[in-house]
């Protein structure tokens, strides 16, 4: 058995973010498990800039901000080991992992971090009618084989979801000399950024056609035709507005999902509404030991959040490893509650005597709101009460807990955030 | 010249294929589809049923309930997973209790073992998540279920193995036979001859057959919606749960599979097109409300995947098995329809007597019943799986995350004769590509080792179908080359 | 008198701003909530301006492409000019984030740069 004081499962964004904080707490032997042939995890297919305004105040690549990373954890020589598949985690921190080189491998591990990601939700969970031929691919599939592999999966593309992904492909496609058709949003909003829609639709006179979505793939070995047809209010397409375009491609951009498999051996609990971990405010799971951060933990928009909440979980493994945390604990720990319009929050829970100074709540609203508040209430009195002019289920949103108030509230159980008309 | 040529690599012209191959004879498998098991074979409810529901003293019940007995020394002897995890047919309605005990009297009929009628409690308590209303439940035992992809395969390297050759993207588009008695099939590849001509074509037998008889037989594709989900669901019941029957079929199933999945379907549309394998928005929303009759909170937001797959309903739906009366030497399989995948053992069977004893053929003295499936790394211990990755490192690097194949595994597929060519070759052999992402992560790596492996242009590699290429070619106009 | 109709990429509001204008000259910015909104009206229908990311083939290295980027904006109606060259040129590994792919590229006085190391 190997041993190692913090193993961090994935060496993406959230991982590398992770294992220099926990470095930078003073832990010295870390290792990151990473599948993939480089670090860096999704970044690398990400070619476009738009990355690290908050962290680095300009505007990178995807594969220039996962780079800034993995030179520093380079230089700081902390360990990696890639093309390394993880097979289990156990609830005693015992990770078992495999590669080429060293076939199975057990290691013990002091705390775990948990950075494996998401994946993209897969057609067959859309139930989308019709024939099953080649030219159906997710958008991050597409993606990767144009910009790293440098295949063309299409000529003639339609879209269906218009998150940021499905929008960066229509531009990338676009420019690669793909006639990209139209792209189908099921919903009566994007879920992507205004730049995206206006920078990679509206620069190439792409339609987008809201409350729409795929009613039939035609194609017996290839994609030759699809049909788009309207929703109604309950998300059905009503009849006799459809519309087929010929194509050979179909890009399904339709939401991601944490993947948490090995979370679920584990026996890590997890949410129904954000498919990760239930966690606390130092970003510890049910388990005590094995913290999660990044898009496991729930599906951030910007990948610089990403890197901030990974450094926290990095900090707080440090913290468990070096046993600094355990007396402080008060027994009770607030419960976080979304309600009126909020989804989720991340955390889940917080313990006013061993948070952080400041808490960075992050949560998601279901719809659209204009001119709302959004309000945070400790037990049953408002008190925070902030106008937002817009609230969109596509961006993440955060409110800021201070420990100090916290701590001064009498018998406080629960913290609240709802958003509010008035 | 052959001996025989079956046209159709579907389970029926495989199992054919195996049986033959004892005999001492020039065997040929040709199928218009680039791998073997294309057609009905991969698309159904991998259920290897008992035999109570097709008519006392019909051909399809002699062949269910013998093809079930042949099934178990079959995959023991090809290494097929297989399970006899029990059938179960539930019955709703007070009024309707009668319905089982016909079905058992024609189970005893068919020769059927093991059966027997449960109450309410006793049906509940074998299966807790039977609907409220269940009032009663045949069970049957010997109902089992099995890879149908990795049956037909293992009958296909099998036969392959003792000597049967395959020409899979060879399509039959004309049979005659000439003066001197010899069949000359005619395909898109040119033309074969034979003494003897199998027609396995599945949903084209009867197209098949007419070209040859004027007893003309008529086939209707009957698609089956079929609705999967993820492994998580995949012990939500134990046994195979069906409805009571109705003159369209067995009825919407609900049923774990072998390989932990829970599949949920078929529904039953008669339609024109033979290759029609499309799923309805009707078709999925009928699987639901149906699933639901027999089994309470089917998890069905768990669904990975939708499919469809065509029936080859013969118009007397009963299988046509046997030389046909006009056209000497030319033996038909056809209007296999379920339960053709749990007869396919003894179809192959029958027919394989039936020609030896038309052909005087011989018995090989050197003929090989065995054959070794693709190793599964995770049944092994860890230090056995470590000598294998120490050996053969491929299988220490993981493909397909969501069903954790390495790569050692997809090699093997691939390097099996018939091997898998395309994607979807691969998936069905070793299920790299089934899980829940669908294929989304592996698709890439998948097509880089058949490009290594077979040499083939990345271009010219295909999901499955002939046309079914995955890219377009290149980006930019300029290319470099590997390092 | 030319009206343009736009969409401001400031914020989620995604205001839709009206601008008119006279050939160069702006006579008014409308339908905008803040101040960012009318910048970016004024930038956008005068001088639309756009970072340029693409793959460049590389030859003899562990890849066979590499990521690259316009080192700042281009003018929109450049992209393509920009996108011809990139997709007639190739480069030699190793290749280091930040170098020189294309100088001056479709006569913008901006450079196409690598943004990935390949060895």
């Amino acid at each position: 058995m190997i041993n190692y004081e913090i193993v961090i499962i994935g060496g993406g964004p959230a991982g590398l973010a992770a294992a220099l904080s926990a470095r930078k707490a003073g832990v010295e032997n870390i290792l990151i498990l990473e599948r993939d042939a480089e670090l860096g995890g999704i970044l690398n297919q990400c070619i476009h800039n738009g990355f690290g305004l908050h962290t680095f105040k300009e505007e990178l690549t995807g594969p220039e901000y996962a780079w800034r990373f993995i030179e520093r954890v380079q230089k700081e020589n902390i360990a990696y080991r890639l093309n390394t598949m993880v097979l289990n985690i156990s609830k005693d921190r015992i990770v078992t992992a495999m590669n080429r080189d060293e076939g199975i491998i057990q290691i013990q591990a002091g705390a775990v971090i948990l950075a494996m990601g998401c994946r993209e939700r897969p057609r067959g969970a859309l139930n989308i009618p019709g024939f099953r031929p080649a030219g159906i691919f997710s958008a991050g599939t597409a993606q990767r084989l144009v910009n790293i592999e440098g295949y063309m999966p299409g000529k003639e593309v339609v879209i269906l979801g218009s998150g940021d992904i499905g929008l960066i492909m229509a531009r990338r496609m676009t420019l690669e000399g793909a006639d990209v058709k139209v792209v189908a949003e099921l919903m009566p909003y994007s879920g992507g950024l205004k730049r995206n829609i206006v920078q990679c639709l509206d620069d190439f006179n792409i339609p987008l056609k809201l409350s729409h979505t795929v009613v039939d793939i035609e194609g017996k070995d290839r994609v030759t035709a699809v049909t788009i047809a309207e929703v109604d209010e309950n998300r059905k397409p009503v009849p006799g507005t459809e519309e087929r375009y010929t194509c050979d491609t179909l890009l399904l951009s339709c939401g991601l999902i944490p993947e948490n498999e090995l979370s679920v051996n584990a026996g890590i609990e997890l949410s129904r509404i954000t498919n990760g971990p239930v966690v606390t405010d130092r970003l510890e799971t049910n388990i005590p030991g094995i913290f999660a951060c990044g898009n496991v933990l729930h599906v951030h928009d910007l990948v610089d959040f990403v890197s901030e909440e990974a450094a926290k979980a990095g900090r707080s493994a440090a913290e468990f490893v070096q046993n600094s945390t355990a007396e402080k604990q008060s027994s009770e720990p607030v419960v976080l509650k979304a309600e009126s319009g909020v989804r989720y929050t991340v955390p889940f829970t917080v313990d006013p005597g061993t948070m952080e100074d400041l808490l960075k709540v992050c949560f998601r609203v279901g719809a659209v709101f204009r001119d709302a508040y959004v309000s945070v209430y400790f037990n049953d009195e408002r008190v925070m009460h902030m106008k937002k002019r817009i609230l969109s289920p596509g961006e993440m949103e955060q409110v800021i807990l201070q420990k100090k108030k916290l701590l001064e509230y009498d018998d406080l159980k629960t913290v609240t955030i709802r958003i509010e008309a008035e | 010249m052959f001996d025989v040529i079956i046209i159709g690599a579907g389970v029926t012209g495989c199992a054919a294929a195996r049986e033959l191959s004892r005999y001492q004879a020039e065997i040929c498998v040709i199928d218009k589809c680039e791998d073997v098991g294309e057609g009905t074979s991969k698309a159904n409810s991998a259920v290897i049923h008992a035999g109570f529901d097709a008519p006392a003293g019909s051909l399809m019940a002699e062949m269910n309930v013998r093809g079930n007995e042949l099934m178990g020394p079959l995959c023991e002897e090809l290494d097929v997973p297989f399970k006899r995890n029990g059938a179960l047919v539930v019955c709703v309605r007070k009024d309707a209790l009668d319905g089982l005990q016909e079905l058992y009297d024609r189970g005893i009929a068919n020769g059927v073992k093991g059966m027997k009628i449960l109450n309410r409690s006793e049906a509940l308590q074998m299966e807790p998540n039977l609907s409220e209303s269940v009032q009663g439940a045949l069970y049957a035992p010997s109902s089992g279920i099995i890879c149908p992809f990795i049956l037909t395969e293992a009958l296909a390297e099998n036969a392959c193995a003792n000597g049967v050759e395959f020409r899979l993207g060879t399509k039959a588009e004309n049979v005659f036979r000439d003066e001197q008695g010899i069949w000359h099939i005619g395909t898109d590849k040119g033309e074969l001859l034979s003494r003897a001509v199998v027609n396995a074509a599945g949903v084209y037998a009867d197209v098949i057959h007419n070209m040859v008889s004027e007893n003309k037989i008529h086939i209707t594709p009957r698609r089956g919606e079929y609705l999967l989900l993820d492994k998580d669901a995949g012990t939500h019941v134990s046994h195979t749960i069906f409805p009571q029957p109705t003159k369209l079929g067995k009825g919407v199933l609900v049923t774990p599979t072998i390989h932990g999945n829970l599949i949920v379907g078929p529904t039953a549309q008669d339609i024109e097109d033979r290759e029609g394998i499309n799923t309805s928005s009707e078709g999925l929303q009928t699987i639901t409300v149906k699933a639901n009759e027999q089994v309470r909170n089917l998890p069905l937001r768990k669904v990975i995947t939708s499919f469809a797959g065509l029936r080859a309903h013969e118009d007397h739906h009963e299988f046509i098995i046997g030389e046909v009366k006009d056209a000497p030497y030319f033996f038909d399989c056809a209007g296999i329809e379920s339960p053709g995948l749990a007869s396919s053992p003894a179809i192959g069977e029958k027919i394989s007597l039936l020609i030896k004893e038309k052909l005087s053929l011989q018995e090989k003295k050197d003929w090989n019943p065995r054959r070794k499936g693709i190793t599964d790394p995770r049944k092994l211990t860890m230090e056995k799986r470590n000598e294998l990755i120490r050996k053969e490192p491929a299988y220490g690097n993981i493909i397909c995350r969501c069903e954790s194949v390495s790569e050692g595994e997809i090699l093997d597929a691939i390097r099996r004769t018939p091997g898998a060519r395309t994607l979807d070759g691969v998936k069905r052999r070793v299920r790299a590509g089934m899980g829940r992402c669908q294929a989304g992560f592996c698709s890439p790596k998948v097509m880089e080792i058949l490009h290594r492996e077979l040499d083939i242009p990345y271009e010219e590699i295909t999901k499955g179908g002939k046309d079914g290429v995955i890219v377009f070619g290149r980006t930019k106009n300029v290319q470099g080359g590997e390092a | 008198m030319e009206r343009k109709e736009l969409t401001c990429i400031g914020c989620p509001m995604g205001c839709s701003i009206t601008v008119e204008l006279e050939g160069d000259e702006i006579l008014s910015v409308s339908g905008n909530t803040c101040a960012v909104g009318d910048k970016y009206a004024r930038t956008e229908v005068l001088h639309p301006e756009r970072t340029v990311t693409s793959t460049v083939t590389v030859t003899g290295g562990e890849k066979q492409r590499v990521s690259v980027k316009t080192a700042g904006n281009i003018p929109k109606d450049r992209i393509e000019a920009c996108m011809e060259a990139i997709n007639n040129v190739s480069v030699s590994a190793p290749v280091k984030i930040g170098d020189i792919i294309i100088e001056n590229v479709a006569g913008t006085g901006v450079s196409v740069v690598a943004t990935k190391n390949i060895s």
